[in-house]
């Protein structure tokens, strides 16, 4: 679990963490969501004890990240915004490196720099130097190099900044195989998508303050919940429709707010069974940019 | 990607903190420096080629001028010339943590639960080696050109032990200017400035007989006329036990100033 309370981290004059509260279950995953300049790198670094808090406290697994900070160390990966590996070796010296430094043998560092080359795809590149590899290959090796420890709380900042959907995809299914084993993940990105795509619940900050949390379609419902579209073939059946299922019509289409979970089936089972003809059938849900918007007051 | 599969290669992790602990990250650590010198070998220049060069520039330009023949000159030149060389290759541990503050790659290591000191000490231990081939590559240098030792074996391995000893404390005043100052040309400058006067003030290149009365004061106490005086007497005959105490006595001073500030240092950069 990771815990935090009243944050705060000035540098200088700006206080570029106001006071975050924050907490991630264990085995769950929460997406840090914010504009540029937010705050959310500055909280996950000083989450991963990297950065000291000027105030407020935070602890992983109950340990406190300036007190404990060693423990906190030995629980957790952080993949930073920018792959942090090195260029100048290859990717196979890279991930027996951070086997070393966690201690495992010689002979159990290879070992487990070859099951991760493999894991992630790199056994082809494994003896090349970084220097040599693309984007998407960094990443890969850097979100590697995170899990050598088999961390079980992980720190992800803005994982799929500048890759292609591909590797994104992929990228992503990592993570959710990682949570399906139990780990804990905090994500910070500036995609809704990714948010919504990953995260159980979502925390909003913007100017260092947390502007709105809570699960992410609750999120969602605060802007409005899905909407049902209904267009029928002819103008003329409209009214019909709208008193079928007792939406509203407006311009070319009957409006319908979706309430519960049944409301879209049962909506269909009428439609089916009136024959009336229908052209098209839409939901219509805000994306967590429309929230985004709501909240902040600006785009992302 | 495929999916995780968990493997049980931390069953053989091994427990324990302490000291031997932290000399096995940096070893850990220094092999990666190594790995990278080896997968780039022009970061050997610096502590090669480049003295090279300046020996054949004092001895073949300025040698005649300054002694009676360029070969006499040679003799007096070599040991300050391997002194000058510590001093080129020794800036390669600032710009080095330099570079990985820059990148992100300290976020990397300050995320592990690994002593705060391993990440210099690995460092460190990385320049050390390349300094010792450096003083190696140089000695044959010089023999080839027609430097002659003019005393045993002992004497020889004592003034190459005093060198790169010398050599070890440089690097740490290195290390400190690279975390000190933030960004890596800046080092590259500062790492290199601050060695300018302590090599043309003292006996590195040219006895201090003819120097004004304020130069000579300095050039006496200066660690790179110490060091290079006592060089010369191991190589080439001559008392040393003066200045070999006044080298010792700068090497200790310096690693009990710069090791524990360059350690405060990395701990409070961020």
């Amino acid at each position: 679990m990771i815990k935090a309370e009243g944050l705060l981290k000035r540098f200088g004059r700006a206080t570029a963490v106001d006071g975050v509260d924050l907490v991630v279950p264990t085995g769950t995953v929460l997406g840090l969501l914010g504009p540029n300049g937010a705050g959310k790198t500055t909280t996950v670094r000083m989450l991963t004890t990297l950065l000291r808090p000027d105030g407020g406290r935070a602890s992983v697994h109950g340990h406190d990240v300036v007190r404990d900070a060693d423990q906190v160390r030995r629980v957790i990966g952080l993949t930073g915004q920018y792959a942090t590996v090195d260029e100048g070796i290859s990717g196979r010296e890279n991930l027996y490196l951070i086997g070393r430094l966690l201690d495992l043998s010689r002979r159990g560092a290879w070992q487990r720099a070859d099951q991760m080359l493999e894991r992630f795809d790199l056994v082809a590149a494994a003896g090349r130097q970084v220097r040599t590899y693309s984007g998407g290959m960094r990443r890969r090796l850097d979100l590697a190099a995170s899990l050598v420890g088999e961390p079980s709380v992980l720190f992800l900042d803005e994982p799929t900044t500048g890759l292609d959907p591909r590797s994104r995809n992929g990228l992503w299914d990592e993570v959710r195989s990682l949570v399906a084993g139990g780990a804990t993940v905090l994500l910070t990105t500036q995609y809704m998508e990714e948010a919504e795509a990953l995260a159980d619940e979502v925390v909003v900050i913007d100017g260092g303050r947390v502007v709105a949390g809570g699960p992410t379609e609750q999120l969602r419902a605060r802007v409005g919940g899905q909407v049902l579209h209904v267009r029928p073939v002819c103008d003329r059946d409209l009214a019909a429709v709208a008193q079928l299922l007792g939406g509203v019509v407006d311009g070319d289409h009957v409006r319908l707010p979706l309430t519960d979970s049944t409301a879209l089936t049962r909506a269909l089972w009428l439609l089916s069974r009136s024959g009336l003809g229908i052209a098209s059938v839409d939901t219509k849900v805000p994306s967590l940019d429309e929230v985004f918007l709501t909240l902040t007051g600006r785009t992302s | 990607m495929t999916t995780a599969t968990q493997i049980p290669a931390f069953a053989d992790r091994r427990s324990g903190g302490g000291p031997r602990a932290v000399l096995r990250h940096s070893l850990a650590i220094a092999r990666r420096n190594l790995v990278q010198v080896r997968n780039d070998p022009g970061q050997l220049l610096d502590a090669t080629l480049m003295p090279m060069v300046f020996t054949l520039i004092f001895v073949y330009v300025f040698g005649g001028a300054i002694a009676t023949d360029q070969h006499t000159y040679l003799q007096y030149l070599m040991p300050g010339i391997m002194v000058q060389t510590l001093a080129f290759a020794s800036r390669a541990s600032g710009i080095g943590l330099s570079v990985d503050f820059g990148n992100g790659l300290m976020d990397r290591f300050r995320s592990l639960p690994i002593g705060r000191s391993a990440v210099l000490t690995g460092r460190v231990l990385a320049d050390l080696c390349r300094l010792a081939l450096g003083q190696l590559v140089m000695l044959t240098f010089a023999m080839v050109i027609g430097f002659r030792v003019q005393t045993g074996p002992l004497e020889v391995l004592a003034a190459l032990g005093l060198l790169v000893l010398y050599g070890f404390a440089l690097c740490w005043v290195s290390a400190y200017i690279g975390l000190a100052v933030r960004s890596p040309q800046t080092v590259q400058t500062v790492g290199f400035l601050w060695t300018i006067p302590l090599q043309f003030g003292s006996s590195m290149f040219v006895p201090t007989a003819t120097m004004p009365p304020w130069l000579r004061a300095f050039s006496s106490i200066n660690p790179t006329t110490l060091v290079t005086d006592t060089s010369r007497a191991l190589l080439n005959g001559g008392a040393y036990g003066v200045s070999l105490l006044g080298a010792l006595g700068w090497v200790a001073g310096l690693l009990v100033v710069f090791i524990p500030l360059s350690v405060w240092q990395y701990r409070r950069r961020t």
